[in-house]
């Protein structure tokens, strides 16, 4: 049994051509892995390493490297609330803890209907916004307690304009096969890359 | 500079000038000035990460002192370098006071403490007291990583040698930095456990107590430990180790770097069957068969055993004797048997191998390579058997020379081997055709033909499998010889010491010292008296000749052909129609076991000598521990054998053989005893002198395969049933029991399912085992391991035979 579906395998072969070698497709399939489940699974993990021509244990390490690939199930709402400095003067401890009361989970946890995950986070570059948040990565600026029991209503209805967690946009590029570089590696490659040759363009 | 050579520097290193190799790194420089600078990460057979920081200098390139870490800098004309200025110390003392913000210190209970860098390097340049009073990080401790590694995170310091070494060296990248930042650990992957062939080697350079090897964990304390160096005999590498001892039990074996064979790695089976030696199974007395009771062993003494052996040698005569084995022994010892079977017992019927091996004569008189030739040829053409399963450093020295130099590694097999990874292209032949695959190679306009005619070659050749006949590996050095003149070769036999065996005489129509039988050296002449003119038989041709009741007496030199003959049948019944079998071993083994006289020998570690490894390559074996009850060296028997058959071997101490050998051996001569004791011998004195000429046989092409028959193609596993591993507690559960691989579609064709039970048929046996199927074969082939738990493939092979068909179906 493969982990990806049909569809997601013919898109991680699509990925691994736009690579020199294959092991630099790892980090985007694993956000494939990601979209697909929401989170990594290892089933997901040792797929990748038979792709990439690798074993699972690097796959392992790069994947826990980055916080952003989840390696337990999450929510399917995300919230990230910043805890770094102006967001903690401007009073990012009352907001996690009114999350936490409101949502019945401690941070890092997940609500049992598997609707939200609530964690803290690092400085999320939008220190003129504090308190901020972000939902599945996208940001809500100067959140209020009561601005945070909207947003929650808001993502419990159906249609909310929030993308599940895990759901990629980048990844989907259609790359036109004149553009892919191909499986040769890079010492092999003599021709300039496709991208440079502006030559074309001009004429 | 006046003084400039090319690719040099000169460096001023604490004030002293130092020459040093254009691009080496600063700290390779200084340690070969004499000059220590502390380090965990740095290892020179590895390339430098820069990990740990504890190599930070002063370097000054003209721009006033720096600290920069000299594993990562290379050296430069012209710069200046200062290992113990005071900014060096106040860095030092730095690094060393984080590494041990989360290191537990639990030294009294490490394994490591009294030995341990982190412990040495804290003593010399750490600040002696830390800062820091925060809780320190915590992990289970410690996990099991593999079979024979345990892990513990707590003392790791991250250094990225064994992960390193897992990834560059082994090629098993099964290990890796896991998480980030503070929470940065070594793991697996869940339930794909670090089953590296050479998983041992993390341990040993692991700079903290990180990574403990099962059998030795709280074994000793390493200031109760004595040690001598001597060279691993488990396979014909000849790789150097430090062997440890505590209380008169061998605890340890560590690997020793040296340049020409074994760059410090061993693999695990060298490194943990010390448990063999001391084991509660060793055979400690004499045993004769019970006169009364043909089932039952009595404990005998010497007296008796030796007076019976004599008697059926004796009644035998010099046609009826055959002399099975001997590569378990050292040079020494496999002289005075040379002798005693020439000289005394006037036969010729003598053969160290088990016919798993080549003619010794092709051994040779094929033009020599060596091991470092083999890493620095343009191309090494493997012809032969899977050299991670059977020669184990041999494969990570090829590795690294096509992973990180220039050499291309091109295989010939019939099936996959451990090699694929790294070989630039492997060639799948049906078995028993390599020859004329390679052939086909040659005579066609393939790149590889230009560059095998036109750049230098080392074929290793050697046996690829069981199931054929030597004839498919002496065609190809035929080949090779008449098309490719210029290559040289590494015969890869696979025992302890089957090339110092043989060098030694111990093969039909060879005398010590690679001469022909018919060419004794005078002195050889003058000492012995007596060499038989004809060639006797190899271990088939006796086998055979006891099957049919003319060879009746068989001695057994450490041999058990019931397990390592490729015919188990022929074994069985040379042995069952023997009158008399003589075995000198170290276990009962499945032979031995049905011997009428045993006699119990000295095993690795309680013998001196010495032995030689696969290149001709003469190294020490050192004492360490005195041998259990009233075992002896293999020599001590045979001068007592002599004796009672009314003749004197005149041999009195190992050292006293080697003088005779270094007398009588032509190729030996100039290694003398002053030579194999001094400093030189540390890397192994190469012999590859040889006046022995091979006529090459015509070899017949194989028999083609009927639409019915898969060829059967057997190799052996690192993890097998051979005796010191199933001696060995922490081994024995690594040997798989045996599955026969067969392609899908052969599966398919016949409605078997993978994994089930199958009947499988040859000429010789018909048995029951599991088939799965496995796509990395050809179609037509069956792969199963030589000699796993349980089961042999040799009960199907006919050793007559070129090729071995078998049939499956359906129980």
């Amino acid at each position: 049994m493969s982990f990806f579906s049909d569809e997601n395998t013919r898109l991680a072969e699509e990925i691994i051509k736009r690579y020199p070698k294959a092991r630099s497709a790892m980090i985007p399939l694993l956000h494939l892995a990601q979209e697909q489940e929401g989170w990594v699974t290892e089933a997901a993990m040792a797929e990748i390493a038979e792709l990439v021509g690798t074993s699972s244990a690097e796959v392992l390490g790069t994947c826990s490297f980055y916080e952003m690939f989840k390696r337990e199930p999450v929510g399917k709402y995300l919230i990230n609330i910043c805890t770094t400095m102006s967001c903690a003067l401007m009073g990012a401890a009352d907001l996690m803890q009114h999350a936490e009361k409101a949502l019945g989970v401690k941070s890092g946890g997940t609500t049992e209907d598997g609707m939200f995950t609530l964690e803290g986070a690092e400085c999320q570059a939008a220190c003129t916004e504090a308190p901020c948040l972000q939902v599945n990565y996208r940001h809500r600026y100067r959140v209020t307690a009561d601005e945070f029991d909207a947003m929650l209503a808001e993502l419990s209805t159906p249609d909310p304009g929030v993308p599940e967690h895990g759901v990629l946009s980048q990844i989907r590029q259609h790359i036109p096969e004149k553009n892919t570089v191909g499986a040769l590696p890079p010492e092999e490659v003599n021709a300039p890359p496709v991208w440079l040759n502006t030559e074309e363009d001009q004429s | 500079m006046s003084d400039s050579v090319p690719n040099e520097v000169s460096v001023n290193i604490n004030g002293a000038e130092v020459r040093a190799k254009a691009g080496e790194m600063l700290i390779a420089a200084a340690d070969r000035a004499g000059v220590h600078i502390p380090r965990f990460c740095y290892h020179e057979r590895m390339s430098s990460v820069g990990m740990c920081r504890m190599c930070l200098v002063d370097v000054d390139t003209g721009r006033g002192p720096m600290l920069q870490p000299s594993c990562m800098v290379p050296v430069a004309e012209g710069m200046s370098v200062d290992t113990q200025s005071e900014d060096t110390k106040r860095a030092q003392e730095g690094i060393l006071e984080f590494l041990l913000v989360n290191h537990p210190l639990d030294c009294p209970v490490c394994d490591k403490g009294g030995e341990c860098p982190l412990q040495d390097q804290t003593m010399a340049y750490g600040p002696g007291e830390s800062r820091f009073v925060e809780e320190k990080r915590h992990y289970e401790k410690p996990i099991p990583i593999s079979d024979l590694v345990h892990l513990d995170r707590e003392r790791c310091i991250l250094c990225d040698r064994c992960t390193r070494f897992a990834d560059e060296i082994a090629g098993d990248p099964l290990i890796h930095f896991t998480e980030r930042g503070n929470s940065t650990q070594v793991l697996t992957f869940p339930d794909e456990p670090f089953s590296s062939y050479f998983s041992g080697n993390t341990v040993q350079i692991c700079p903290v107590g990180a990574l403990t090897a099962a059998p030795y964990r709280f074994k000793a304390r390493p200031w109760d430990l004595d040690q001598v160096e001597s060279t691993c005999t488990t396979c014909s590498m000849g790789c150097r180790t430090a062997v440890q001892s505590s209380r008169n039990e061998l605890v340890r074996y560590l690997g020793v770097d040296i340049e020409s064979v074994n760059h410090g790695w061993l693999c695990d089976k060298g490194r943990f069957n010390f448990e063999a030696t001391n084991s509660e199974e060793r055979l400690t007395v004499p045993l004769i068969r019970d006169p009364n009771d043909e089932r039952q062993l009595l404990g005998s003494d010497w007296g008796s055993a030796l007076a019976n052996a004599a008697e059926a040698i004796l009644d035998a005569g010099s046609d009826g004797i055959g002399i099975i084995g001997g590569s378990r022994l050292t040079n020494e010892d496999a002289y005075a048997w040379s002798k005693l079977a020439r000289s005394i017992i006037r036969t010729d019927n003598l053969d160290a191998q088990l016919g798993d091996g080549l003619p010794a004569e092709l051994v040779h008189s094929l033009p020599p390579a060596t091991i470092a030739d083999a890493c620095e040829a343009d191309t090494v053409l493997v012809v032969g058997p899977d050299l991670k399963e059977e020669l184990a450093i041999l494969h990570l020295r090829l590795r690294g020379a096509a992973t990180k130099g220039h050499t291309k590694v091109v295989e010939i097999n019939a099936a996959p081997s451990g090699c694929e990874p790294y070989v630039e292209r492997a060639i799948r032949c049906g078995s028993g055709e390599a020859a004329k695959y390679l052939g086909e190679i040659l005579n066609s306009d393939d790149d590889l033909a230009t560059r095998l005619r036109e750049g230098s070659v080392v074929a290793v050749v050697g046996r690829s499998s069981m199931a054929e006949s030597d004839h498919s590996s002496i065609a190809v050095a035929a080949l090779i010889r008449d098309e490719l003149p210029h290559a040289t070769f590494l015969t890869a036999l696979r025992r302890g010491n089957v090339r110092g065996a043989l060098d030694m005489g111990l093969a039909p129509g060879v005398l010590p010292g690679r001469t022909a039988i018919d060419n004794p050296s005078s002195a050889l002449d003058d000492i012995w008296g007596y060499t038989p003119s004809m060639k006797g038989l190899d271990t088939t041709g006796m086998l055979q000749a006891a099957a049919e009741g003319k060879i009746r007496t068989l001695v057994l030199l450490g041999a058990d052909p019931l397990s390592d003959f490729p015919d188990r049948n022929l074994a069985a019944e040379a042995i069952q129609r023997a009158e008399t079998v003589i075995s000198l071993d170290n276990f009962l083994t499945a032979s031995s076991a049905q011997a009428d006289i045993i006699l119990p020998t000295t095993a690795y570690g309680e013998q001196g000598g010495t032995t030689t490894n696969l290149e001709g390559r003469i190294s020490r074996l050192t004492q360490k521990i005195t041998p259990p009850g009233s075992v002896r060296d293999d020599w001590m028997i045979a001068t007592e054998l002599a004796w009672r058959l009314g003749g004197d071997l005149n041999l009195t101490s190992k050292e006293q053989i080697w003088r005779e050998i270094e007398q009588v051996a032509p190729s030996h001569a100039g290694v003398t005893v002053e030579r194999i004791m001094s400093e030189e011998a540390r890397e192994g004195i190469l012999v590859q002198e040889s006046s022995v000429e091979y006529i090459f046989p015509s070899v017949q092409e194989p028999p083609i395969a009927d639409g019915y028959g898969l060829r059967l193609i057997s190799g052996r596993k690192l993890w097998d049933a051979s005796t010191t591993t199933s001696m060995s507690p922490s081994l024995r559960p690594l040997a798989e029991a045996p599955v026969l691989k067969v392609h899908p579609t052969d599966l398919q064709r016949l409605g078997i399912l993978s994994g089930s039970d199958v009947r499988v048929i040859s000429t010789r046996s018909t048995e029951n085992l599991k088939a799965v199927a496995d796509e990395s074969l050809e179609r037509g082939t069956a792969l199963l391991p030589f000699n796993q738990p349980g089961f042999g493939a040799n009960r199907f092979i006919d050793a007559t035979a070129a090729v071995n068909d078998i049939r499956i179906e359906t129980l």
